[in-house]
């Protein structure tokens, strides 16, 4: 799940973390009173979950509040990455000396958080890790004992500080270090982390993702989960314990396990094809459980045929067979559907589905390029 | 034994409740020796006949279980873990799915000390065909023999043990190291238990997008292989960003990309199967060599 800079500035300014006065706003007027509050040049900056807002024209900067009402008028109903801008954070445009970069994540090969810091601010990290990985310092701390203040002192000096801020940003590190493990972050990122011309150290940007599945323990945070239009589906599905990624081809697939749910899209690449979804069931695929999939799978419109690759474990291939032949007889789908079963009892459920309106295969290949070639086909009247 | 279990180890299960009680049955169907469950407040009665304890240690003194298997619900789930391997049972398997990540970083961390070997969260447990199974996959599909299968999925295991048992390739043991970005074991050091397994003769190794424990893999058999591998990559055709059911399965930027894990592959020698279908004859291909 991610925040909006705005929420994770106040959870940041939280943990003393300094960031400059900032107010939000949903329309010009409330974007030119809160440039009048802050009474200095400002920063309009749109609040959508999507990198790269700058280059989209999402960040303006306003010398009075007139000005702030006119980029809050440009900014808002702006569409970045697909997302509609509803509302602007207005804030104090920082008196800028120079840039630094501060993130925590996860390394996934050593199974430790990662604190990276970088006097090369403002730029995508990735970028910079691939053209001077010289110019981040990392460090590893043990996620029992946290970012102690001798490994945020190393980390300052590695990266070449400045000796007047690297009290300061050390602090700043270890403050973060806390938002991290408080908030179940799975990225935090202070970037650029601006070092203005009076010496002083604040937080330009602030990006927070938290970890979905430590929802549970943060009903605060769990509160500002926005789903956007192109979301819904997915959220649907999750809600009935499925997992469900919208791709952008024509073949729907349903399966049961994440593995091999993947192993079905790259199948229908290799044929030819496109997959319209991912859509993992989970364990079992009883009779509901396959109606319900299918109606996500056909809420898409882009969708010319529908590909189920089953695994009969412990649920058996011919009960599996029933709940798919109950389903389609009550409600016919509108698209073919094309039957892989396997595993346990996977013959006897192959056998049930012989006379049924629709291409049952033994094999994922065989199946994959039946689907294809289905999707293929001029819609049927 | 090959690794990990064999017809000598003796389980406890935490976590009785409906999904717990259900596949100690079928372990118990197996033959696996499943010895003792734990349940606070429960110490004392039996359910479907399995002696319950209060604590994870009670159980290992009474019963003296060397391994562990965990269905307890992820909010729970650290805490099963800990208790476990703080009772210093061998080998503890995770099946639970959803558990935090800052979770599983603080039981990694506590695991560097620690003498268990913890498989999972998130997977189908592991198995030693014919001897015993800990994990909730259908034993079915498994069969004795010399093939190690090392994979972070659940189905695509099983589907890829039943092509080999139909191929006449028994396995070894299966492990399912689970599809969490944080694993107790992670794939290169379950395919180092293989390669250093005598009744292992070969190794199939079923990755996904997301991470470089494949590469790390790779790169590990590259300088100390044994034996032949062979290994299939599921993901190839998904799209950056987008975390594909498993936790870990996401490509982030140019990290976790299948093309960098069939690239390492290749660079060490180890065919890629483009399909589940081609494992079998990749496997029979480089036995014969």
């Amino acid at each position: 799940m991610k925040l909006h800079e705005y929420q994770a500035k106040q959870i940041l300014a939280r943990a003393g973390i300094p960031i400059p006065d900032g107010r939000l706003a949903t329309s010009p007027e409330e974007a030119e009173a809160a440039a009048k509050a802050i009474s200095a040049p400002v920063a309009v900056k749109a609040q959508v979950h999507a990198g790269g807002r700058g280059k989209a024209g999402g960040i303006k900067v306003a010398k009075s509040p007139a000005e702030a009402r006119t980029a809050a008028g440009a900014i808002l109903g702006m569409d970045i990455k697909g997302l509609r801008v509803e509302k602007v954070y207005v804030e104090r445009a920082a008196d800028v000396a120079s840039e630094l970069y501060l993130g925590i994540t996860l390394d996934r090969d050593r199974r430790r958080p990662v604190v990276m810091l970088s006097t090369v601010g403002g730029m995508d990290i990735e970028e910079v890790a691939a053209s001077r990985p010289e110019a981040i310092a990392r460090g590893w701390p043990s996620p029992l004992l946290g970012l102690l203040p001798f490994e945020a002192r190393a980390l300052v000096f590695a990266a070449g500080v400045a000796p007047a801020q690297r009290e300061a940003v050390a602090d700043i590190a270890r403050r973060l270090y806390r938002v991290y493990g408080e908030t179940d972050a799975t990225l935090v990122e202070i970037n650029p982390l601006f070092v203005e011309k009076d010496g002083s150290v604040l937080a330009g940007d602030a990006k927070l993702d938290i970890d979905d599945n430590a929802l549970f323990r943060l009903p605060e945070l769990a509160k500002l989960k926005e789903v956007s239009a192109d979301e819904e589906a997915e959220e649907k599905a999750r809600a009935l314990g499925f997992s469900y990624v919208q791709l952008d081809g024509d073949v729907g697939i349903i399966g049961n396990g994440a593995g091999l749910v993947m192993a079905t899209l790259d199948a229908v690449q290799r044929a030819g094809g496109r997959a319209a979804n991912f859509l993992d069931v989970g364990g079992g695929a009883k009779e509901a459980v396959v109606k319900a999939a299918l109606e996500i799978v056909l809420s898409n419109s882009r969708v010319r045929s529908v590909l189920i690759n089953i695994f009969g474990g412990i649920t058996r291939g011919d009960e599996v067979a029933k709940g798919i032949l109950d389903v389609i007889e009550a409600h016919p789908p509108r698209v073919p559907l094309v039957v892989r079963l396997s595993g346990t009892e996977a013959q006897a459920g192959r056998r049930l589905l012989e006379k049924a309106p629709l291409e049952s295969r033994a094999t994922m290949d065989d199946a994959a390029a039946e689907a294809v070639r289905l999707a293929k086909e001029p819609a049927r009247a | 034994m090959s690794v990990l279990l064999g017809k000598d180890t003796r389980v406890i299960v935490q976590g009785l409740g409906r999904e717990g009680r259900f596949h100690a049955e079928r372990m118990k169907e197996y033959g696996t020796k499943v010895v003792g469950g734990t349940k606070p407040g429960a110490g004392g009665t039996k359910i479907d006949g399995i002696p319950m304890f209060d604590t994870v240690a009670q159980a290992v003194d009474a019963t003296g279980a060397n391994a562990s298997i965990v269905f307890v619900p992820a909010p729970a789930a650290m805490d099963a873990l800990l208790e476990a391997i703080d009772a210093q049972i061998d080998l503890v398997i995770a099946i639970t799915e959803g558990i935090p990540i800052a979770d599983m970083l603080k039981v990694a961390a506590v695991l560097e000390t620690a003498a268990t070997t913890l498989v999972g969260p998130n997977g189908p447990g592991a198995i030693t065909p014919g001897q015993s199974k800990i994990g909730i996959m259908p034993a079915e599909n498994f069969s004795p023999g010399g093939v190690g299968f090392v994979s972070r999925s659940g189905t695509l295991t099983y589907e890829i043990a039943d092509l080999l048992t139909r191929a006449g390739l028994g396995q070894s043991t299966c492990i399912g190291v689970g599809g969490d970005p944080v694993v107790g074991l992670p794939t290169p050091d379950a395919v180092r238990l293989l390669n250093e397994d005598p009744e292992t003769e070969a190794i199939v190794i079923v990755g996904e997008i997301g991470g470089a424990a494949e590469e790390r893999a790779a790169e590990y058999m590259r300088a100390e292989g044994k034996k032949p591998a062979v290994a299939f990559i599921a993901g190839r055709s998904a799209p950056p960003g987008k975390r594909m059911g498993h936790a870990g399965a996401i490509v982030s930027g140019n990290q976790g990309t299948a093309e960098s894990k069939v690239r390492a592959f290749a660079e060490a020698g180890i065919p890629v199967a483009n399909a589940p279908s081609e494992i079998p004859g990749l496997v029979k291909k480089a036995l014969r060599r």
